[in-house]
């Protein structure tokens, strides 16, 4: 790592901050010494994470809400995350085909990134890409996830708000929704909505929305309608987004779940680091033999756990 | 934590081509091999082409081109590419091309050039060979 590096980041330079990326992706050491020094520079970009079913036009409404943040004069960081193949490790990252109008535009940074087999509709690099690109001095990064069904929630610990996007034809789809993100997006979206359906799944999501409890205090998230391939109601949208953040402003939530999510980041980068502890303080032979009588079942699973935990808090000689 | 090394490739069509046939089957032919392949859609510029290049820090930009104007967009992603201070990402093409065009555009600096009729392995094995996934923090040439 090199401060030329840092201050290049911290300049807004694309390439240097691409290939730190890259590095956050790839698992690299200096890339995270690099993100470290990038650190007290974050927590500027609002955070926006955009997710919902495969094929609800996330893509497509992503773009149009960098359109419509771009003519108010902001900066726009956007994450696109899309799945690896989980037998090549491969991957297509077609996210950009509905966001390329903005690709030359020097206020837009947009990166694809694969899940790597990570779970939960984000990548792990997703949080270190979103700080790089806020150390960029990025006003707004938007944050679309994988298409992903109803216990995909990670994208809502990252994001201060968090939409999720229906369609019209969501409409039976909404019922079986017990649990998970309508519990937990802040704004939710019917896009597509030209077509039929649009308003009755609006009232089915509403009535749903509306069992949440009693109280009047409670916020209930607003239901809205956009067209993203033509914009219509998306400068509707991106007043909500304002408004919410006002609300977690003025209620105590933006910090709250700033908390929240530095509270996760911790807890994610000591299990990393005790990963990392457990891969070099092994015994390889021994641990081959243990993973041995464990098939054989000469020993329990938990057993043999509690004696590599042993080995591994053992004093040093 | 183990560095691995990803290979990241960018497959697009530059120019007045709505023929993508071609280019979805390499992309899906690199995703096989185990690359994480952006694909950016048809009716690209040469200067969209470069900027996501950068943006997405990729080894390898896949150019297809059957409309004849191979010549000029090929070399203009290049020269953009070197304007950027990215000369290392390397540049491959492919599509209807004159045989007698292939000299001028490895003069142009892409590197290799595949006709119809190529095989699938044949372009992930000169991509093993040829293309390496960007060194442990290397830093970007400037």
């Amino acid at each position: 790592m090199t401060a030329g590096l840092v201050d290049r980041i911290l300049s807004g330079d694309v390439r240097s901050a691409a290939r730190l990326m890259r590095g956050i992706e790839d698992g690299d050491r200096e890339a995270f010494d690099t993100l470290e020094a990038l650190y007290p520079h974050t927590g500027h970009a609002y955070v926006v994470g955009v997710t919902g079913a495969p094929g609800s036009g996330k893509s497509t409404l992503v773009g149009a809400l960098t359109a419509v943040l771009r003519r108010g004069g902001m900066t726009v960081g956007v994450v696109a995350i899309d799945p690896t193949s989980p037998l090549t490790g491969g991957a297509i990252l077609g996210d950009r085909v509905r966001m390329q109008e903005h690709c030359t535009d020097a206020g837009v940074f947009i990166r694809s990134v694969a899940t790597r087999g990570w779970l939960g509709g984000l990548a792990r690099a997703a949080a270190g890409i979103i700080h790089v690109m806020d150390a960029m001095g990025k006003d707004v990064v938007l944050v679309e996830t994988v298409g992903i069904g109803q216990q995909e929630v990670d994208v809502t610990r990252l994001s201060a708000t968090s939409i999720f996007v229906l369609t019209p034809d969501s409409g039976d789809a909404i019922q079986m929704m017990k649990a998970g993100i309508l519990e937990v997006a802040d704004i939710f979206v019917i896009n597509k909505s030209d077509q039929e359906g649009a308003l009755r799944v609006k009232a089915d999501l509403q009535s749903m929305l509306n069992m949440g409890g009693p109280s009047s205090a409670v916020r209930r998230p607003p239901v809205l309608l956009t067209e993203a391939f033509n914009g219509k109601g998306v400068e509707d949208l991106v007043r909500e987004i304002w408004k919410h953040r006002q609300t977690l402003v003025s209620d105590g939530g933006l910090r709250k779940r700033a908390l929240e999510r530095a509270r996760l980041e911790l807890a994610e980068a000591v299990e990393s680091s005790l990963r990392d502890l457990i891969d070099s303080g092994l015994d390889s032979a021994a641990h081959e033999r243990l993973v041995e009588e464990l098939t054989e079942r000469k020993i329990s699973p938990r057993a043999a756990a509690s004696r590599v935990v042993g080995q591994l808090t053992r004093p040093p000689q | 934590m183990s560095p691995k090394r990803k290979l990241r490739v960018l497959v697009a069509k530059p120019g007045l081509d709505g023929h993508d046939r071609g280019v979805r089957v390499i992309a899906r032919g690199f995703r096989d091999a185990g690359y994480e392949v952006v694909y950016t859609g048809v009716h690209q510029t040469p200067e969209q082409i470069a900027s996501t290049a950068i943006q997405e820090d990729v080894d390898l930009v896949g150019l297809s081109c059957l409309s004849g104007a191979h010549l000029f967009l090929f070399s203009e992603v290049v020269r953009l590419l070197r304007e950027k201070s990215a000369a290392d990402i390397t540049v491959i093409g492919g599509g209807i091309i004159p045989e007698e065009d292939i000299p001028k555009l490895m003069d142009a600096g892409i590197k290799a050039v595949f006709l119809p009729g190529t095989s699938l392995d044949e372009i992930v094995q000169w991509t093993e060979a040829n293309v390496r996934p960007v060194e442990e923090s290397q830093e970007p040439a400037r």
